[in-house]
């Protein structure tokens, strides 16, 4: 088999045992390929193609803004040459970036230049999900959407008009929105990402981690990584934290059923079998409290109900770990006792996607007490304690109250430890008209249909509905559902609500505009401004431009509003967020303490210490399906972004080589994905790899678009939500599992 | 007279790509082509396995065979650093230099001229690193003189285990991987 080329061939990954007797010869064959083949130049730009190279033409100015390419919001300086975006490089002095953008962010030029830009307002024309739009003024589509929304007002109450969204762009639509009578808004980086971590460490320290994580990676002696693909999700800082751990030579431990990029990093992989997680982890807190390699000091001093969770873990043994993890024992054992052996300054990181199996919130409920039995928190090394700064709001209206329930989880009766809004929770309140009827959706640069699992629930709810706008920069899956299309101007042309970041220092950072929008896009605000005007609710945006209003903010703050817009971040002092540096530890549970054992947990009948689960075999034939992320993407929102697509294209579903071998797929071949279910994806590239376990296969997500408005990311690789129609609901916050589906393959014919 | 060379660090690199895009609009690089490029290389078999990844570019060997095979002077060895450097008014577009580079370095820009990494020269001579160093996340990459023994560069090839790619062609790269 020859070196595995990516279609565009920024990528190459060459497998040494299968092609050991490779030739300078043979080499030179895959180069001229891979390099010459199919390269019919496609322009990013005129000018970026052919326009002479040298900035040294004086023209060139700067802007410092802080970046949307994902959520990390990286602060970082925007070049023009002439009057076109040329470059966007990281900002020195912000804490995410360090003056390093990654690759998403270096690339995000091109998704200003990216020809599949949503370009002027659409309304429907045709059926729903039909794709016949026509092209309206701000004016028309504007008035369609305040006469929609007066009439669900008027028939149903505000409350049943939903705002589903992502990204700080949200704000002022929120904001709107709320001063409208509206309650139900939701993201879906709680239930379907981060939101099991952040229940399961705050019903364990009384907080949740939030974003970005306060993981000291900086200063740890061993990083514990369960399933978190560092280098493959570049999430900046931690990532650089994480090299430089590379580099410092400390001890990495990953456990992953893939042989992940961290993974070849590290001294110990446990290649377990996906689902088993919890196991694992419980096998470790008994190993821990066994063998008295856990922090005596700081369960004595800050924990409650030890005693009763070590007779809960007491059956966990290694032993039995191995033979439901699919690990070796002494592995199991050699990792836990290494990453003991340099606590407190040991991290078993919390994850950020952790909606796995259905019962993540307990796992990352184990997860947060081995870290408490390496007492590790506010620990230097360990997990800090963020410090932030304070930016006084603007003043605005207050909203008018609601007698009506939240639709998601009504009275938190649903869901009880639900701390945020459930997407998925108001999809099923749409679905059903309980506890009232949600007749309208406003869609916020989030694409649904690649977000939450079961696509056909989402498209049985957006059935239901009266009115769908959708806000965003591109013509996403969810896009081509709506009645009415909002096209926004994406982040290097616009304002945006002020970043008021917490981490080791407190910090701010201004996004600002850069360029200006290609064709008839707007700014976020700019539309909710409008939308006010119409709604009959004008002062609810008492500003005439959003530099007003970020401005007055800035100086209620007391800091300079020009040294921003030209500096773009302020960080603030350094305060204690370490023992270390003074930090008094203090806990937010009820307890007022660690809860080894959690009382409100055994009040609403869950598990006060978690218990394992054994996940549901695979039916014959079928493997499990996992999926995570590549480094030069963004969920679905950057596969057609001229620069990123180069790099790669469409995903590959990874499958073991000699399971490959053994059912008859080839490397490269194209093969469609079958679930259990009888749903099947579009065609995608196998790749046949050693880097995977035989019994799961694995996608990148976020490809297999369907809008054909989107036509360079349209059918391009195949979709894992999609295929991920069968889901597990989280009992205790609502979090929808991804990894709870099998695949087949089916081969192109 | 310097000799700029890179060593990168294979351990600390990801391979986010990230160097290849900021190459790509740095240099308005057109779609569809790259000056840089990265290489994953794995050995073994299920579960014992190792990984090498690569940010592979022009070497700019000290013995270019691409320079020798060039019948009109176009691709030369630049007095800056000794960098190879093609200048596209002399390209005739013969493509000599492609077939005798052993990296597959060099791509025929649409514009009609051979094109190829230039270790960033307009950056180098404003004293900046190249951009593929100046943006990695993972600051695996170090450019600088290996004439000058106090270089970063030079520090690295004294202190660590190193490697380039295919040294029996005798090219003599300068573009090195730490292990």
């Amino acid at each position: 088999m020859a070196g595995v080329a990516d279609a565009t061939t920024r990528r190459e990954e060459r497998e040494m045992q299968m092609t050991s007797n490779i030739t300078r010869r043979k080499f030179l064959q895959i180069s001229a390929a891979t390099l010459g083949a199919g390269a019919a130049a496609t322009t990013l730009t005129d000018s970026l193609l052919g326009s002479d190279a040298s900035a040294a033409d004086g023209s060139v100015r700067t802007v410092p803004t802080y970046c949307e390419m994902c959520f990390w919001r990286c602060g970082g300086i925007a070049s023009v040459r002439g009057d076109r975006l040329w470059k966007f490089e990281g900002n020195p002095i912000d804490p995410q970036s360090h003056g390093r953008l990654c690759p998403r962010g270096t690339g995000a030029v091109g998704s200003h230049y990216d020809p599949n830009r949503l370009r002027t307002p659409l309304l429907r024309k045709g059926e729903r999900g039909r794709e016949q739009w026509a092209a309206v003024s701000w004016d028309e589509a504007l008035a369609h959407v305040a006469e929609r929304m007066q009439k669900i007002k008027a028939e149903h109450g505000a409350e049943s008009i939903a705002m589903l969204n992502h990204g700080v762009g949200a704000r002022f639509l929120q904001h709107v929105l709320k001063s409208y009578g509206c309650t139900n808004f939701a993201g879906p980086s709680f239930a379907q990402c981060r939101g099991p971590r952040d229940v399961g460490f705050t019903l364990t320290f009384g907080y949740g981690l939030g974003s970005p994580e306060p993981t000291d990676i900086a200063n740890t002696d061993c990083l514990v990584l369960i399933g978190s693909h560092l280098g493959e999700n570049m999430h900046n800082s931690q990532v650089q934290e994480f090299a430089h751990a590379i580099e410092r030579r400390i001890p990495i431990i990953v456990v992953d059923p893939r042989y992940s990029v961290a993974a070849s990093k590290a001294k110990y992989w446990l290649p377990i079998k996906p689902g088993t997680d919890l196991a694992l982890v419980l096998s470790w807190l008994n190993l821990l409290v066994t063998e008295r390699r856990y922090d005596r000091e700081f369960v004595e001093r800050y924990g409650t109900g030890f005693d009763k969770f070590v007779a809960a873990i007491a059956g966990y043994t290694p032993e039995w770990a191995a033979r439901e993890t699919g690990l070796d024992v002494g592995l199991i054992r050699i990792a836990a006792r290494e990453f003991a052996s340099h606590r407190p300054a040991a991290i078993v990181h919390p994850g950020r996607r952790v909606n796995w199996n259905g019962d993540d919130t307990q796992r990352s409920r184990a997860v947060a007490l081995l870290n408490a039995l390496l007492g590790n928190w506010g620990r230097k090394g360990g997990l800090f304690v963020q410090a932030g700064l304070k930016v006084p709001a603007y003043p605005l209206p207050p909203y008018p109250e609601s007698d009506k329930p939240l639709a998601d989880n009504p009275n938190g009766e649903r869901y009880p430890f639900a701390d945020e809004p459930i997407t998925t929770g108001i999809r099923d309140a749409t679905l059903t008209g309980s506890p009232y009827p949600i007749k309208g959706w406003f869609v916020y640069s989030t694409n649904l249909l690649q977000a939450l699992p079961n696509r056909a629930e989402t498209l049985k709810a957006i059935d239901q509905l009266d009115l769908m706008v959708v806000v965003d920069t591109l013509p996403s899956d969810i896009a081509g559902y709506a009645d009415v299309v909002l096209p926004e101007s994406m982040f290097l042309e616009r304002h945006d609500e002020l970043l008021v970041g917490w981490g080791r220092r407190g910090w701010i950072s201004l996004r600002q505009p850069v360029v200006p929008a290609p064709q008839d896009q707007k700014p976020g605000w700019w539309i909710a401004k409008q939308l006010a005007n119409r709604l009959g609710i004008p002062k609810s945006m008492p500003f005439d431009h959003i530099e007003d209003y970020l401005a007055a903010r800035i100086r209620k703050a007391g800091y300079d509003w020009d040294k921003l817009k030209s500096e773009g971040v302020i960080v603030g002092p350094q305060a204690p967020i370490t023992v270390e540096d003074g930090l008094e530890l203090e806990f937010g549970t009820p307890s007022g303490k660690v809860e080894f054992w959690s009382d409100q947990l055994q009040a609403k009948g869950f598990d006060p210490v978690p218990k394992y689960t054994p996940p549901e075999p695979a039916p014959e034939g079928f493997f499990r399906l996992i999926s995570g992320r590549a480094p030069v993407h963004t969920f679905s929102r950057t596969q057609s972004n001229p620069l990123l697509a180069d790099l790669m294209a469409e995903n590959e579903v990874w499958v073991n080589a000699a399971t490959a071998r053994s059912i008859g797929l080839k490397n490269g071949q194209r093969v469609k994905l079958k679930n259990q279910d009888g749903v099947v994806s579009n065609p995608v590239k196998v790749k046949a790899t050693q880097r995977i376990r035989p019994d799961a296969v694995y996608l990148v997500y976020g490809f297999g678009q369907t809008n054909p408005m989107m036509a360079a990311a349209h059918r391009q690789g195949a979709s894992a939500a999609q295929l991920t129609t069968k889901y597990k609901t989280d009992p205790l916050m609502g979090g929808t599992s991804i990894h709870s589906n099998f695949v087949t393959f089916v081969p192109e014919a | 007279m310097a000799r700029y060379g890179m060593v990168i660090d294979t351990r600390q690199c990801v391979g986010c790509m990230d160097c290849v895009v900021a190459c790509q609009t740095e240099n308005d690089v057109p779609v569809g082509y790259a000056r840089d490029w990265i290489v994953t290389e794995v050995r073994g078999t299920f579960p014992d396995l190792a990984m090498e990844i690569r940010s592979e570019r022009c070497n700019h060997c000290d013995n270019p065979p691409c320079v020798s095979c060039c019948p009109t002077g176009a691709s030369h060895v630049s007095p800056v650093g000794q960098v190879v450097l093609v200048d596209p008014a002399k390209c005739i577009g013969c493509k000599a230099c492609i077939a005798s580079c052993p990296y597959g370095a060099r791509f025929v820009h649409p514009d009609g001229y051979v094109d190829k990494c230039t270790f960033c020269d307009h950056r180098t001579r404003e004293g900046k690193d190249p951009a593929c160093v100046s943006v990695c996340p993972t600051h695996c990459m170090s450019f600088g003189d290996l004439d000058d023994p106090a270089s970063r560069v030079s520090e690295l090839l004294r202190t660590r285990r190193h490697h380039t790619l295919l040294p029996e062609a005798g090219t003599r790269p300068r573009v090195f991987y730490l292990t």
